[in-house]
């Protein structure tokens, strides 16, 4: 049934049809609405696990981390300086194997204080051990973050399902919402055989020595790897599910194309009319969006790649002192390339400043000239 | 496709308005439509900016609207600043509520074609909110949705009544009233024709 929904209405919607038994639950701007609306559908029974209001993010995901170790299918939504709070135990998810499923809203990291979307908070998070979705859309919030509980499942890896702040945790458009019944189809109840029960006592997280702990690394880093099947296995079961596609990546025009816009997240949703008002204008434009980040889908972009066709990633993250951080992985995918085209960065809508057509054909622009120059580009809000 | 832009205050279910009007649109099943809250600060009282995407199939555009095809003014105080006509179209459309008559509304916004629309006086006649901070946002979303032909009056009033924490009927009303005032002023046509 199609309902018109905030991301954050998609996500909580998604978390009750999958029948979490446990919602770690603590409020922070623009993350709030996820546990607000799960706290209503508690009420009108669409939700009917367990809802644990905590002290504080660490908390929430610590309480999480013991639920999922009992075999319990967990959920919860942060963003920014909240996410930055559960680091700690976001590599101690990914390290004990549990298949958590956490929303992350977009939002800017302070100083200074700021409220509005761009990347920094999910991506100062990106070597945790989480899987990472940039979503586009509000059904693509709802999509994959059922998707994400059946993967993180299967893989034992944790999901970390990502929106821009208001963009798209607040703008409201229409959803379609699945029936209980057929999620419950495509989602089955998770049996994890080796959780805690206290019928069977066990030792978990010992201490491991240094070849014992080199093994797990290598274990956790080849099951990444197959997460890129994995992903997308599990979409074509989604597929024929819902009838929603959803790939790693998401080529927009690209076959002639004369230069490649590259980003994540609702810009690349944005980026769509970009390369359509190009083309208007008689300029061979294209975009690839980047759905999944974690795993890196460094095949896929070597697929789409072609020698003199320069690629422009636009980058609402950066670190400081090595500079836009999908421009580094992308340029560290394309490099091994024989004929390896040109990377330039453009670090743009920082601390929710706004992606519009105009800018986006700005970069393009800048970009077809293939300057062979490394300088990374910083673009303002024109307001 | 149409854009939309309101502008009001807070406490006034600004952002409310726009959702109130997605849905409606959803249940007309005429096309799509995306809502976007301008969040800032927020506080009681400060002006509050909303956005509007009508469009055929699936918005893909999520950037804020810079040049719209029409403003709607909830808050006659507001529209009496620049912000509200900032971007605004040539040719574009001024949604405002208040009690001036259509002659007189043209003359006080020239170059615009302005429709009024008395949403304050529909809404104290509902009894929504007392009479210096009237509720005037399910009144002013019945309006535009007769104005621009976004949804039909059933729609608009099935919106209003799912949406409002309080007062569904009284709300609804406004709605309706709303709508049947606006429909002789409907703009549908040269607003779409602007917008190709």
């Amino acid at each position: 049934m199609r309902k018109v929904l905030t991301g954050n209405q998609a996500a909580a919607w998604a978390a009750a049809l999958a029948s979490v038994d446990v919602v770690a639950a603590y409020p922070i701007t623009p993350a709030t609405q996820v546990c607000e609306t799960l706290a209503e559908l508690q009420a009108s029974g669409h939700y009917k696990g367990r809802y644990v209001k905590v002290e504080s993010e660490h908390s929430a995901m610590s309480a999480l981390l013991g639920a999922a170790s009992a075999g319990a299918r967990t959920f919860t939504a942060t963003s920014s300086q909240g996410l930055a709070y559960m680091h700690e135990m976001l590599h101690w998810v990914s390290g004990a194997r549990l298949p958590i499923v956490m929303v992350d809203v977009n939002r800017a990291l302070a100083a200074p204080w700021n409220l509005w979307s761009d990347q920094s908070d999910s991506l100062s998070q990106r070597d945790t051990g989480w899987l990472q979705f940039y979503c586009a859309s509000n059904q693509e919030v709802l999509d994959t973050t059922l998707m994400a509980f059946k993967i993180s499942e299967r893989l034992r890896l944790p999901s970390m399902v990502i929106m821009d702040g208001f963009t798209l945790s607040h703008t409201y458009e229409p959803v379609d919402v699945p029936g209980a019944e057929e999620v419950a189809r495509f989602l089955p109840p998770w049996r994890e055989p080796s959780a805690l029960d206290p019928k069977r006592p066990a030792a978990y997280g010992a201490l491991a020595l240094p070849k014992e702990f080199t093994r797990l690394r290598r274990r956790l880093e080849n099951d990444m790897q197959r997460a890129l099947e994995t992903i997308l296995e599990i979409s074509s079961e989604f597929e024929e599910a819902f009838g929603r596609s959803y790939g790693l990546i998401e080529p927009y025009r690209v076959g002639d194309a004369e230069a490649l816009l590259f980003c994540a997240g609702a810009a690349a949703s944005t980026m769509q009319e970009a390369v359509d008002a190009l083309r208007a204008r008689g300029k061979a434009a294209g975009g690839v969006r980047l759905r999944v980040a974690r795993p890196f889908p460094t095949y896929s972009v070597r697929a789409l790649s072609r020698p003199g066709v320069p690629w422009a990633v636009v980058d609402r993250a950066f670190s400081p002192g090595s500079g836009g951080v999908f421009r580094q992985e992308l340029e560290a995918a394309l490099y091994p390339l024989s004929r390896h085209p040109s990377v330039r960065g453009y670090i743009a809508g920082l601390g929710g400043a706004d992606v519009t057509v105009e800018l986006l054909s700005e970069i393009w622009e800048d970009a077809v000239l293939d300057r062979k120059d490394s300088t990374e580009a910083w673009m303002e809000d024109a307001r | 496709m149409l854009e939309l832009r309101f502008h009001g205050r807070g406490g006034q279910g600004t952002v409310l308005a726009a959702k109130i009007l997605a849905d409606a649109v959803l249940r007309a099943g005429t096309g799509w439509c995306m809502a976007i809250p301008e969040f800032g600060v927020e506080r009681r009282g400060a002006p509050v900016t909303a956005y509007a995407r009508i469009s055929d199939g699936p918005v893909r555009l999520r950037s804020r609207i810079y040049r719209p095809d029409a403003v709607v003014v909830l808050d006659p105080a507001a529209a009496r600043g620049d912000a509200p006509l900032a971007g605004l179209k040539p040719g574009g459309a001024l949604v405002v509520n208040s009690d001036l008559s259509p002659e007189a509304a043209a003359e006080r916004w020239p170059g615009h074609r302005v429709v009024a629309i008395p949403g304050r006086s529909i809404a104290l006649k509902h009894r929504l909110g007392p009479a210096a901070t009237p509720l005037v946002n399910t009144a002013m979303a019945g309006a535009v949705c007769a104005l621009f032909g976004l949804a039909d009056e059933e729609s608009i009033a099935s919106a209003v009544r799912e949406a409002v924490p309080v007062k569904p009927e009284a709300n609804e009303a406004a709605a309706r009233e709303a709508f049947a005032f606006a429909l002789p002023f409907r703009l549908e046509e040269a607003l779409h024709a602007a917008a190709r």
